[in-house]
């Protein structure tokens, strides 16, 4: 690739360098950027969700091109799409499995981040960027979700919605603002739309650049948690580090193959993967006079939402659900380990990790269950285990018998 | 269509008076007839099927239910049926073959005869799915009660009559009781326990099945019209990315290998 002097050379490649710094762009972050050469199958999910997110982007420009927002109209469009579109189908399922891939991709990437204590300094601000991208992403996959105005995306809105309504004093003002109406209605669905498309992907993209730009400059945490740029070699460059390109690049073809494979096993043969990416629910029309039975947000924010069902008071379950989603920011001050990989932490974390997955896994299944006095029983249990990851951590984190970090990388091809 | 429904009509009443017998059960039933898990088992890929089940929506549903969604031509070049045949046979008087398929009945003479504007069907076997619209469609059973005189199994006081008795027969259930405990209550619950003919159809059993399935089909099929392509290209698709993949880890391990 472009080394100094061939930046400069006549032709077309000499010319466009003096006037945009193209080669020198490519050479400072992809060539002479050093990535840990130990990254193991964890460290596909980032490069993964780029991808996710441009796959969502050009599928969302197409499906925008023939959707019609509305409340008579959004339903028709998109059957519209599904049937009188060249391949709409297509369109229309890469960008509605696209939304559960993305959350796939998103929690694997921030599962990653706590087994490798990829949060703790310096990576504080990478890990707020990426918790602020998750936000926005719940964001725009909940309004988008509500865009066919299927009867599960007109209740899912009203549920959501009004979990606002809880908010002493400005509660039942700030539901009726974001609704724009006194119930669910046209004025929703429109400003719903208005974000999904516009103001959100700005808000993404922007936060995917300051999260790239924070990466950039404190470097990639590794599987071992060491920081490869304590030992350098006498060419200045880090002795556990490997060129971003091409290593990495051509290692994360290999990811996204892989990834695209399963995409398109989900795609083309079980777009609606047994009633969880899009539910029967949802290819009815919004009925205001019918409640689906039961009602469950999309898998990914089901885990939330058996916490908010297994507290009996509303008020103090909204507050429990906003607890467990923001607590998640905190992770870089709540940890008080001085070692940041699983790999040398001692059993008090592994077994608080263990508890945090199962509970996790298990909330996810139980909020997409009837309510019954057994499921609302064991989402209790296994909310306790999710608060006592978060809560207990600066604790056992600091009780933890940590195993001595070696100085170099371990490394196995 | 509106002579079988005359006939159905017909039958409906004889069952009625005939209802009192059937409903007190000679001996029980060997075991109970386990309907909540039948399947419709239908493959969207036999075009043949799809014609057949298409000729019954056209024959016995399309007079009250529509598929707003669904293009008479559509169907027809998805189905391969030439377009003579259509127009000769299929399409109703006076719609085009780019038409999309509107029920005769009117909306509010629905509402005023029914209770309810017959529900539109493009999207039934994604909504309701196609197991529960062939059980659906199977287990109408005599009920004086109500305003139809039958009822069913899946949709209690469904608003639907039993407009397939001319071919299925008509039936009584036979229901047993069934001691249920809730929060620590007993109570005693009617189950349902097996079917008993009334009336004989104009099918057998096993021809009434079949008819159900082809129709069945047609609505799976009509829910997506192009999940057969879908699959097809699919295939092709993921070969694709298989081959891709593998020559994308070749040039991994090529690169990879001045890596210590």
């Amino acid at each position: 690739m472009a080394s100094n002097d061939a930046e400069y050379s006549p032709g077309f490649w000499g010319w466009l360098n003096k006037r945009l710094p193209v080669g020198k762009f490519m050479r400072e972050q992809l060539l002479e950027y050093y990535a840990p050469k130990n990254f193991n199958v964890w460290y596909f999910f980032g490069s993964l969700a780029l991808v996710v997110l441009v796959m969502q982007l050009f599928s969302g420009i197409f499906l925008t091109m023939f959707y019609k927002v509305g409340e008579t109209t959004s339903f028709d469009s998109v059957e519209f799409i599904m049937r009188e579109v060249n391949y709409g189908w297509l369109l229309r399922y890469l960008h509605s499995v696209g939304a559960s891939a993305f959350f796939v991709v998103i929690y694997l990437h921030m599962y990653r981040a706590l087994m490798y204590g990829s949060y703790k300094a310096p990576r504080e601000l990478l890990w707020l960027f990426g918790m602020f991208i998750y936000l926005a992403l719940m964001a725009e996959a909940f309004m988008g979700y509500v865009l066919p105005w299927g009867n599960m995306s007109y209740w899912a809105a009203q549920v959501i919605i009004n979990i606002f309504g809880t908010i002493p004093v400005i509660g039942p003002g700030l539901v009726e603002w974001i609704r724009g109406d006194y119930g669910v209605a046209d004025a929703t669905l429109n400003r719903f739309f208005s974000l999904h498309v516009v103001a959100i992907p700005l808000v993404l993209l922007l936060l995917v650049a300051l999260h790239l730009v924070a990466l950039r400059e404190v470097g990639s945490n590794n599987p071992d948690g060491i920081e490869i740029k304590a030992h350098r070699g006498a060419d200045g460059k880090p002795l556990d580090g490997i060129p971003f390109h091409p290593y990495y690049t051509v290692k994360d073809i290999v990811g996204i193959g892989l990834f695209l494979t399963l995409f398109a096993v989900v795609v083309f043969f079980v777009p609606t993967f047994g009633n969880l990416f899009l539910e029967e629910a949802n290819f009815e029309p919004a009925n205001p006079l019918s409640t689906p039975e039961p009602i469950a947000p999309a898998w990914y924010f089901t885990p939330f939402y058996a916490i908010l069902r297994a507290i009996p008071n509303q008020r103090l379950g909204a507050l429990l659900l906003l607890i467990a989603v923001m607590a998640f920011f905190f992770l870089p001050w709540l940890d008080r380990s001085p070692v940041r990989s699983i790999r040398y932490r001692g059993w008090w974390f592994r077994g608080f990790l263990a508890v945090f997955t199962i509970s996790f896994g298990a909330l996810m299944w139980l909020g997409l269950k009837p309510v019954t006095v057994a499921y609302v029983n064991a989402a209790r249990v296994f909310s306790v285990g999710y608060f006592a990851f978060f809560l207990l951590m600066p604790w056992y984190s600091r009780w933890d018998r940590v195993k001595p970090v070696p100085d170099r990388v371990r490394f196995h091809e | 269509m509106n002579k079988s429904a005359l006939i159905a009509a017909a039958l409906l009443g004889a069952a009625c008076s005939l209802g009192v017998a059937a409903q007190e059960p000679a001996a029980p039933a060997a075991e109970t007839v386990p309907w909540e898990t039948w399947q419709a088992g239908n493959e969207v890929s036999n075009v043949a099927s799809l014609q057949r089940g298409f000729r019954n929506f056209m024959n016995y549903c399309a007079g009250c239910h529509s598929m707003k969604y669904v293009r008479y031509s559509r169907v027809a070049t998805d189905l391969k049926i030439p377009t003579g045949m259509l127009k000769a046979d299929l399409l109703p008087d006076g719609a085009a073959p780019a038409d999309y398929i509107h029920a005769s009945l009117q909306g509010q003479d629905g509402v005023a005869w029914f209770g309810k504007e017959p529900p539109d069907l493009s999207l039934i076997a994604r909504s309701l799915g196609v197991d529960k619209s062939y059980r659906f469609l199977k287990t109408f059973y005599l009920d004086p009660s109500r305003p139809t005189r039958t009822n069913n199994l899946v949709l209690d006081a469904a608003a639907m009559p039993a407009v397939l008795s001319d071919l299925e027969g008509v039936k009584a259930a036979v229901f047993r009781d069934v001691k249920v405990t809730v929060d620590g209550r007993t109570m005693t619950e009617k189950k349902f326990d097996h079917f008993v003919t009334v009336v004989p159809g104009r099918m057998s059993g096993p021809e009434f099945d079949a008819f159900l399935r082809d129709t069945v089909n047609f609505l799976d099929y009509a829910g997506e019209p192009a999940q057969v392509d879908r699959r097809s290209i699919g295939v092709w698709v993921v070969l694709f990315l298989l081959v891709f993949t593998w020559f994308a880890w070749l040039l991994k391990q090529e690169y990879w290998k001045d890596v210590h």
